[in-house]
């Protein structure tokens, strides 16, 4: 065993992001870390890797204690680290990146042919022949990451190598390349620890994974012994019975007569495959999948946020172009982004400022909206939506996330759109918002606003939606009308197995 | 008492009080203001009359630094404005003409919206960095000022000229007017239109800003046109009471100063939340400290110092990493550590 | 300013792995190159318009009068690599010579003054570094405060200009290296220039030199790669500090003065030297050397002005300022194509 976590406990203000997890890596095997966005994944790899201590629990690396205080500590009693965003210098020399800070000198100068030498060997090492003069920038992102790995093994005494979802950029392509330098450093007995969001991918290369789930460890498997879909049920953490046993409301079906809004082969390379979807009037539609399936992308590209390459979108039968959100919102378009705090509120405005910002952007800063009007319309959704604290003059960062996601739907609600996107609105908020949440998009929906509603809340999908897209690995898969023989069951097969058509 | 002290003008308009105290000690008769023909006389009313054109460049600069912008080149344009505005005076056959000295300061005032443009065109359309932008028009200003002036420091006879930066109106210095009437202006601009609201927003998340559908690249181009329109009057004001235009002398280090301004005001340099009148305020403050060591009798640039005091004290102020290192508890540091580590 | 409109877009259209690099050119040099192109250009229509500006004299004194902001560029070349700005740089200058002046008009020999007076600047670039590292100012508002720091320093000490009669600053002043054909540079001249190569070879062959580009390049990267970087950072301010003051002191030998005044907007003229040197002003790419063409353009645009005669010096700043334009479009479009 070269490495034994055991009982880590983790506790940030207000959560205990890890709760008596144990971890553990075998010599020459890919491992894999599997769980949910918020199941622990990075606090364990941080804490593995020194940049957070631990507030209890123990780590073992090859039968030692250790206790790391920084990255570079950890690094150099082995264990290191290639994140998901390629942490390197792109201005530097791809020899440089793999050296720097441990450059290889003579005479007390920097022994430049030395360096170039050894960093072709290096990269000799995972089957990259290039020239490692060049500035690093110059070279792909799968080549980059290459590097990354090339660094972080250089060491010489590498024990455990960390890759953070390593493939969340890369094309198939580069993903098999990166799996063969894998298995070469599975061969050398380097222990490798395997963070990714594809499915499959885990499923080609890892050889046992661990699932947490809310800080809590759930179980550590053979890949060969657990089949997808089990895996799935244990990362959202409801048994394949209790997944089938969830509540179905005959949801009436829709009006299909006036469409909003038709999206014919609509694409964005690297984040989202070309696909076909039509909402109506009156229609709430539900995208599921796992993180990092596409679906926010999708919800993007329907709102203007980022510009499609391929395809086209109708609005009202007519062909539109959306270059900014605005252009969207012109056309009665609402998007409420999963990210609150970087892409939703404006903490340091007041929750009144926050709730007309939107309206306020389409009518132009000439024409604002008069006080009265504000308070009125301020004071309509405050009480509707039961806003705590119910005083629009708060700065809307000392709100609760529930409450500040209560806001933001706020803010688009008054601008009475046709069409309202809402990206992962229930994350993160305690039960009681959730419901109220659920609720008003149903009454919304009844109203005849059509809504795309994005969740990675199976039941709540269900619950609410006329009819569901199931994504995954960054494609539109399937298209389900949620009718009484679709469950949760249903669309997790979709999800794990990406195979469409047959019901269990 | 707690919420005086915590107003966000409590500190600026404490500092301002000292300020013009302590000037008792050394003039008696500080606070004296006389009408002597028909003007008022007086140190305060100095000080109104000397802050004007500091107070005007102060308001342009709070709005570019809502954005989370910066101006440099603000002098550089007060030092055009002047320049181009002697020149065509220079030139008039009547320079006592009301009407020609107004279409002059129409004509030097365009001029300048012609150069807010050019640094909201690199900025909010070529993505340059505002310092970088800015400072461009900075450099290449000051040369332009010379090449209008050609190199000599212009003067001018021109009464109605005279008017704007020495003038009275009603027993008022109009240079206080103006400033005045800009004060109002901005306030009337940003406050009762949604205009301050939209560069609050830009400035507090780029981001969220444009999710929710403002057209930042307008409003951004907008506030580098407002600044320099405003230091184009201000250029004007302070050529008008010199009657001539020095290319060097106007305007010289006022972007530092109206950037304290600001700072000392409460407005953050990373955007957001901006204040109108503690702009105004820390214009004003600035203003006493220079008039105040005249008065004290030490050299008028000794202030500096006093100002890097002042500017050194505020930043650390604002530093959320000093205030956990030197207020926090012992956790609170460590925590702040890790999350540099962290980031 | 962050651009708001387009997103960042992932790379696309990659090649496979061990394919060749996507383009040849080494986009770091093209800025440099583009400064020799211009330098050249300009020394050609010089030698073609004027009688007398091809002597190999002309060019010396183009050295001789900008020896000082040689130095001072060089370092700031060092801050702007880390992608920071130094603005006290003009400021410090001024107080060294208003130091070094005073304390010689005071009797102190030289053999103390001389090193006080470089440690002056040094002092104030490390509390400039510490304060930027250690409690995360923006790089402008520090030595914007340590300008301020600096200039109000030497007004308080003395508010003329004092003549500098020290024997041994007299004799530095005047200290001439000739060549055979009569031709001269200053003492000033060798101190910039053994500035330049020492700066130049600890940026190309030196672990420090090498961070410096790191945390241009990508300050957090640097930090998650084990750099020191906040030690590098604090460096890089105080040496350029210490550029500052050593500028300052060729300064009182250039003028034999100490004043509160010298250096007013000398941190314009390195920053504008360093940019058209092709230094990205975002840090991380550009060479001493580029700097080094940068004070060369400066100087050869005042030289060509006072050959023409009737040009008056305010194109020296609108030429600048076009310059730098050009200049920061170049750097965009060469990194928006690395990119």
């Amino acid at each position: 065993m070269v490495l034994q976590m055991t009982g880590i406990r983790k506790v940030f203000p207000g959560v205990v992001a890890l709760d008596g997890v144990d971890f553990r890596l075998l010599p020459g095997e890919i491992h894999a870390l599997m769980g949910e966005n918020g199941a622990g994944k990075s606090t364990l790899i941080k804490v593995l890797t020194g940049v957070y201590d631990i507030d209890g629990g123990q780590i073992e690396l090859a039968g030692e204690q250790v206790r790391f205080t920084g990255p570079l500590q950890a690094q150099q009693a082995g264990i290191s680290t290639v994140y998901q965003e390629v942490n390197l210098c792109p201005n530097l020399s791809v020899a440089e990146n793999i050296f720097i800070g441990r450059e290889p000198r003579r005479f007390g100068r920097i022994h430049w042919s030395e360096m170039r030498k050894r960093a072709h060997t290096s990269l000799a090492r995972l089957d990259l022949d290039i020239d490692v003069s060049a500035q690093l920038d110059s070279y792909s992102l799968a080549i980059q990451q290459m590097v990354a790995i090339a660094r972080a093994t250089d060491v010489g005494n590498t024990k455990v190598l960390i890759l953070d979802e390593p493939t969340s950029s890369l094309d198939a392509s580069e993903v098999e390349q990166l799996f063969a330098v894998m298995r070469r450093l599975k061969d050398e007995n380097v222990a490798i620890l395997f963070v990714s969001h594809f499915l499959d991918q885990v499923y080609e290369i890892a050889d046992r994974m661990t699932v947490l789930r809310n800080g809590r460890l759930i179980g550590e498997y053979r890949t060969a012994e657990l089949p997808q879909m089990q895996l799935v049920s244990k990362m959202i953490g409801k048994d394949l019975e209790a997944l089938e046993q969830i509540e179905e409301h005959a949801r009436e079906a829709p009006r299909q007569e006036t469409k909003i809004i038709e999206a014919k082969g609509l694409g964005r390379t690297g984040s989202i495959a070309p696909f076909d979807l039509t909402i109506h009037a009156g229609e709430v539609v539900g995208l599921a999948g796992l993180l990092g399936s596409g679906r926010t992308e999708l919800a993007r590209l329907l709102f203007g946020a980022d510009r499609p390459d391929s395809g086209e979108l109708d609005v009202d039968g007519t062909p539109a172009k959306f270059h900014s959100p605005r252009d969207a919102m012109t056309k009665g378009i609402a998007f409420s982004s999963e990210n609150r705090r970087t892409e939703g509120i404006i903490g340091e405005l007041t929750v009144r400022e926050n709730i007309i910002l939107a309206l306020q952007a389409a009518r132009g800063w000439t024409r604002p909206i008069p006080r009265r009007r504000q308070d009125e319309l301020v004071d309509k959704y405050v009480k509707a939506l039961q806003i705590r604290p119910a005083d629009p003059e708060r700065l809307v960062r000392d709100l609760s996330g529930g409450n500040q996601q209560k806001v933001l739907l706020a803010r688009w609600l008054i601008t009475e759109p046709r069409l309202l996107i809402i990206d992962e609105p229930t994350r993160g908020i305690d039960v009681g918002a959730k419901a109220e949440i659920q609720r008003l998009v149903a009454e919304l929906a009844d109203g005849g606003m059509a809504v795309l509603f994005v969740s990675a809340e199976l039941e709540e999908v269900l619950r609410l939606s006329h009819k569901i897209e199931v994504l995954r690995d960054r494609r539109l898969v399937e298209e389900l009308v949620n009718t009484d023989d679709v469950d949760a069951d249903r669309i997790m097969q979709t999800i794990a197995s990406g195979t469409t058509g047959a019901t269990p | 008492m707690t919420n005086l002290l915590r107003h966000r003008l409590f500190w600026p308009i404490a500092v301002l009080v000292v300020l013009l105290a302590s000037n008792l000690v050394f003039s008696n008769n500080f606070f004296t203001i006389t009408l002597q023909d028909g003007h008022l006389y007086g140190s305060l009313i100095d000080i109104l009359r000397r802050s004007a054109p500091l107070v005007l460049v102060a308001l342009g600069m709070t709005l570019v630094i809502s954005t989370g912008g910066i101006d440099l080149s603000v002098g550089s344009v007060m030092a055009i404005s002047g320049a181009l505005a002697c020149l065509l005076i220079g030139d008039l056959s009547n320079p006592d003409s009301t009407t020609s000295v107004l279409l002059v300061v129409g004509a030097a005032i365009a001029l300048c919206l012609v150069f807010g443009l050019w640094n909201g065109f690199l900025v909010a359309v070529l993505g340059i960095q505002p310092i970088i932008a800015t400072l461009i028009l900075m450099v290449a200003g000051r040369g332009v000022a010379q090449l209008i002036t050609d190199g000599q420091i212009l003067n001018v006879h021109s009464a109605p000229y005279r008017v704007i930066g020495a003038g009275y109106f009603l027993a008022v210095p109009v240079s206080f007017l103006i400033a005045a009437a800009a004060v109002a202006l901005t306030v009337a601009l940003t406050r009762r239109t949604a205009l301050g609201l939209l560069l609050e927003s830009v400035g507090g998340s780029p981001t969220a800003s444009r999710l929710a559908g403002i057209r930042a690249r307008r409003i951004t181009i907008m506030v580098y046109v407002f600044a320099a329109a405003f230091a184009g009057v201000a250029g004007l004001i302070y050529s008008s009471d010199v009657s001539s235009a020095d290319s060097n002398a106007a305007g010289n280090l006022i972007e530092l100063n109206a950037i304290l301004a600001v700072v000392l005001g409460g407005t953050a340099l990373t955007g957001g939340r901006f204040s109108i009148a503690g702009s105004v305020l820390g214009a004003v403050i600035i203003t006493t400290l220079d008039i105040t060591a005249v008065s004290v009798g030490v050299p008028v640039e000794t202030t500096l110092l006093f100002k890097a005091i002042v500017v050194i004290i505020l930043c650390l102020a604002q530093s959320p990493t000093f205030r956990a290192k030197v207020f926090g508890r012992f956790a609170t540091k460590k925590a702040a550590t890790r999350e540099a580590v962290a980031a | 300013m962050i651009d708001v409109t387009t997103p960042p877009t992932p790379q696309r259209n990659r090649p496979l792995l061990g394919a060749k690099r996507v383009y040849k050119a080494n986009t770091k040099h093209i800025p440099v190159l583009a400064t020799l192109v211009l330098l050249v250009v300009m020394y050609s229509v010089g030698v073609y318009n004027y009688d007398g500006f091809g002597d190999t004299q002309v060019v010396l004194n183009v050295f001789v009068d900008n020896a000082f902001l040689l130095v001072v560029a060089v370092g700031m070349t060092y801050v702007i690599l880390t992608g920071g700005i130094d603005l006290s740089v003009g400021a410090v200058i001024a107080l060294t010579t208003t130091v070094a002046a005073t304390l010689l008009e005071a009797g102190w020999p030289a053999g103390v003054v001389l090193p006080l007076a470089l440690l002056i600047g040094t002092v104030l670039g490390l509390g400039m570094g510490c304060v930027i590292h250690f409690f995360k100012v923006e790089p402008f508002i520090a030595t914007l405060a340590g300008m301020f720091l600096a200039r109000g320093l030497s007004l308080l000490i003395n508010r003329n200009s004092i003549p500098i009669t020290n024997d041994f600053w007299t004799q530095m002043a005047q200290k001439r290296f000739r060549f055979d054909d009569g031709v001269f540079i200053s003492l000033n001249v060798v101190i910039a220039v053994i500035v330049v190569v020492l700066a130049a070879l600890v940026l190309a062959w030196t672990r420090f030199g090498r961070n410096i580009y790191a945390i241009g390049g990508n300050a957090d990267s640097a930090l998650l790669m084990g750099l020191p970087v906040g030690r590098t950072r604090i460096a890089v301010y105080t040496f350029s500090g210490f550029c500052a003051s050593l500028g300052g002191v060729l300064y009182s030998f250039y003028t034999s003065s100490g004043y509160s005044l010298h250096g007013q907007g000398l941190e314009l003229d390195a920053i504008a030297a360093v940019v058209i040197g092709g230094v990205l002003l975002t840090g991380g790419s550009g060479y001493v050397l580029g700097t080094v063409l940068g004070v060369l353009v400066l100087g050869l645009i005042q030289t060509i002005i006072t050959f023409q005669g009737d040009l008056n010096s305010w194109w020296t700043r609108i030429v600048v300022g076009i310059l730098l334009f050009a200049f920061i479009v170049l750097q965009r479009l060469v990194t928006r194509k690395a990119k």
